[in-house]
């Protein structure tokens, strides 16, 4: 098992016909997933890698019973592209840009709740790195070759971050069910708590490593869920022990603007909810191995 | 994005919230001027510099007559104003607001934020203004009124006039509260705003609501689409090589250190200057060369980093995805030629083999790692000037 895709998960890419998108579609083609057509309105009927595409992502579920989407829509038109992602009910959304306008994202996640919550899409992002489950399918940008398939699962704010843990793992000979990038905006689709929920209920995944950063109350949030909830042993890192307050660090989120905003106030934070912090990001790899020496 | 308080209730204004008459100076003789045309008695006159604290540091004056006016105003233009929000290096007052100064019997404080927790835009009242939000909060908890706005629908005037009775206001002076308070929330969204803080919001002897001081934070990443927050940009008030930076699709932010950083990602950015601080050493900078970084873009990156001349060595760190490693050493090849401090570059990721076989046959003494930990460990010992440990 993995959690959100599988080898099974029929996927249609949402800005099929862009240069990226191409790009990384016959990427995710190539590492076996289940890539069944894509949606630029105004092409439909035409073929793009072999694959049919349509002017709707209505038109596209009904015709491929696509049940996730990968987005590469650019920010002016995203949150519109979210929004009719989940009106045809497609179950998971990964959306990859970067730079959509905060209250977009917010009218989204708004919008979601008209829909019953069994029924509700899941968004993965914006500003992330996607979703991989080892060998068996990607829905993201990540170089799918640092990862080995095995029993940690992963979730990250920071897409090069995410990459550092699972070659760090697969160097120590570790592999991941899943990992998942949940992005860097002030307001993601989904947050670290969300993915350590379906993780703690998938029967593979053994341990569970999240990688925070500067800016928001996710962190915190997600240590406190885990303290009460979670059985596997969860690692856990921080970036942005060196900065400055005040100073948006790359990421829209990443800022510290208001208390226990900071790397170190969230490192103590997971540390006091019996988290494993590791020490560098250089040792993600080694702590997790660490974690699950004591649980064998 | 920050704009000044004369352009903040430019702004807010025209959503309808009431704000004293002023109008701006970039000299003592056109303060004096702005004086005259305004009328009456008093005048403050507050330089207009991003940040905060402002009256505390001296820069806003209440002057009684024009000879005041021009004293201050000379005082103040071309000044550095160190407050307790522009850190201990100051900002140098280049313009002035002229405002009538009112007189006024009560201090409110109205705070509009996106809150990341709730997901939605939050309002914050309290009937203890003129002193920071922080200090409310830590002296007078109970004073904070909230609430928050359904996306859906937006602020309802029943949420507005809540606040505006919550705050103790008589019926004259609840109605236009709830104007200003509504005007605000309606230049937030519509002006695709992060923070809107009036503080303080004074109440007049006859019963009016006035925001006496403004100020307005915007979301970069909808700036697409306020082309009139836009031109309100002031350009002295940035790091001119964060500015620069920005038109590369680069994210540089200036820090004190001696090792240059160049690096995608955010978080590996800020995982990587962490780990320089870790070897020993401290980061010159932060910068995030993004996805798809062209050889252009890279060249760009050092260039940026280099007129810095702290730096004493520089580190690349790319772990591609978006990215590719090929693509990256071509640019790192090109920069590194007559290059006059030590490099250390580590690539990981999408076609990394291709992109170290450029690093290691270009003839130029780059530093190459496979890792993190060594490749924060080596470049503090170049910067350093000695073999590593």
């Amino acid at each position: 098992m993995s959690i959100l895709i599988d080898e099974r998960t029929r996927v249609i890419v949402q800005g099929f016909t862009g240069d990226k998108a191409t790009f990384h579609a016959r990427e995710m083609i190539a590492y076996g997933t289940q890539v069944v057509g894509g949606v630029t309105p105004g092409k439909g009927g035409q073929r793009h890698l072999d694959r049919p595409v349509f002017n709707t992502v209505k038109d596209a579920v009904r015709a491929t019973g696509a049940e996730a989407s990968l987005a590469f829509v650019p920010p002016p038109y995203a949150a519109d592209a979210l929004m009719e992602a989940a009106d045809a009910g497609v179950r998971l959304v990964c959306i990859i840009t970067d730079g959509i306008p905060s209250q977009d994202m917010m009218r989204v996640k708004r919008y979601l709740r008209r829909y019953a919550k069994t029924q509700r899409t899941t968004i993965v992002g914006p500003n992330c790195a996607g979703i991989i489950s080892a060998g068996k399918a990607m829905l993201g940008i990540m170089p799918s070759h640092i990862y080995l398939r095995g029993s940690v699962g992963v979730v990250s704010r920071s897409g090069t971050l995410g990459y550092e843990a699972g070659a760090q793992m697969k160097a120590l000979g570790i592999g991941i069910t899943t990992s998942v990038g949940i992005g860097g905006d002030p307001i993601n689709g989904s947050s670290f708590l969300d993915h350590l929920m379906l993780f703690e209920e998938d029967p593979e995944t053994k341990a569970v490593i999240m990688i925070g950063e500067i800016g928001g109350p996710q962190e915190a949030e997600a240590a406190k869920w885990v303290h009460e909830n979670m059985k596997k042993p969860v690692v856990g890192y921080v970036a942005g022990l060196t900065a400055p307050k005040g100073r948006r660090m790359g990421h829209a989120g990443a800022i510290i603007s208001a208390e226990g905003d900071s790397a170190a106030e969230k490192s103590e934070i997971m540390r006091s909810y019996g988290l494993k912090v590791a020490p560098s990001a250089a040792e993600l790899g080694s702590t997790v191995a660490l974690a699950l020496s004591k649980e064998a | 994005m920050n704009i000044h308080e004369y352009q903040a209730k430019e702004l807010l204004s025209g959503f309808g919230v009431s704000v004293p008459p002023g109008g701006v100076a970039y000299s003592p003789e056109q303060a004096v001027y702005v004086a005259t045309e305004l009328g009456g008695w008093h005048w403050a006159i507050k330089a207009q510099i991003h940040a905060g604290g402002r009256g505390k540091a001296g820069g806003v004056k209440l002057c009684r007559t024009y000879a005041e006016v021009a004293a201050a105003a000379k005082a103040m233009l071309g000044a550095t104003l160190v407050t307790a929000q522009t850190g201990p290096q100051g900002k140098v007052v280049h313009r002035l607001y002229i405002e009538k100064a009112e007189p006024f019997v009560r201090q409110l404080y109205l705070g509009f934020v996106l809150d990341r927790k709730i997901e939605r835009i939050r309002v914050i009242a309290s009937a203890e203004g003129g002193v920071e939000i922080e200090e409310i909060a830590a002296r007078r908890p109970d004073s904070i009124l909230q609430e928050h706005v359904d996306p859906a629908v937006g602020l309802q005037p029943f949420q507005a006039r809540e606040l505006a009775f919550g705050l103790g206001l008589n019926i004259k002076q609840v109605s236009q509260a709830v104007t200003s308070i509504m005007g605000c929330y309606r230049a937030f969204r519509d002006l695709d705003a992060t923070m809107v803080e009036i503080n303080p919001l004074v109440v007049t002897k006859d019963d009016r609501v006035l925001a006496l001081d403004a100020k307005m934070s915007f979301d970069d990443n909808a700036m697409f689409r306020r082309p009139r927050v836009t031109e309100m940009r002031d350009a002295a008030e940035e790091d001119p090589r964060e500015a620069h930076a920005a038109e590369f699709g680069l994210n540089y932010v200036g820090l004190s250190g001696d090792i240059g950083c160049i690096i995608n990602g955010a978080g590996l950015a800020m995982a990587t200057m962490d780990m320089i601080k870790h070897a020993g050493g401290e980061p010159a900078n932060f910068l995030d060369v993004g996805g798809g970084a062209s050889p252009e873009r890279v060249a760009a990156a050092f260039n940026l980093v280099l007129t810095d001349k702290n730096v004493k060595a520089i580190l690349v760190n790319i772990f591609a995805g978006i990215n590719r490693c090929d693509w990256v050493a071509q640019g790192v090849v090109q920069a590194a030629k007559g290059l006059r401090v030590p490099l250390v570059v580590r690539l990981a990721g999408t076609n990394v083999e291709e992109g170290r076989r450029i690093i290691d046959e270009c003839g130029l003494p780059i530093i190459s790692t496979d890792t993190l930990a060594e490749a924060a460990r080596k470049v503090v010992a170049a910067a350093r000037d000695k073999e590593p440990a």
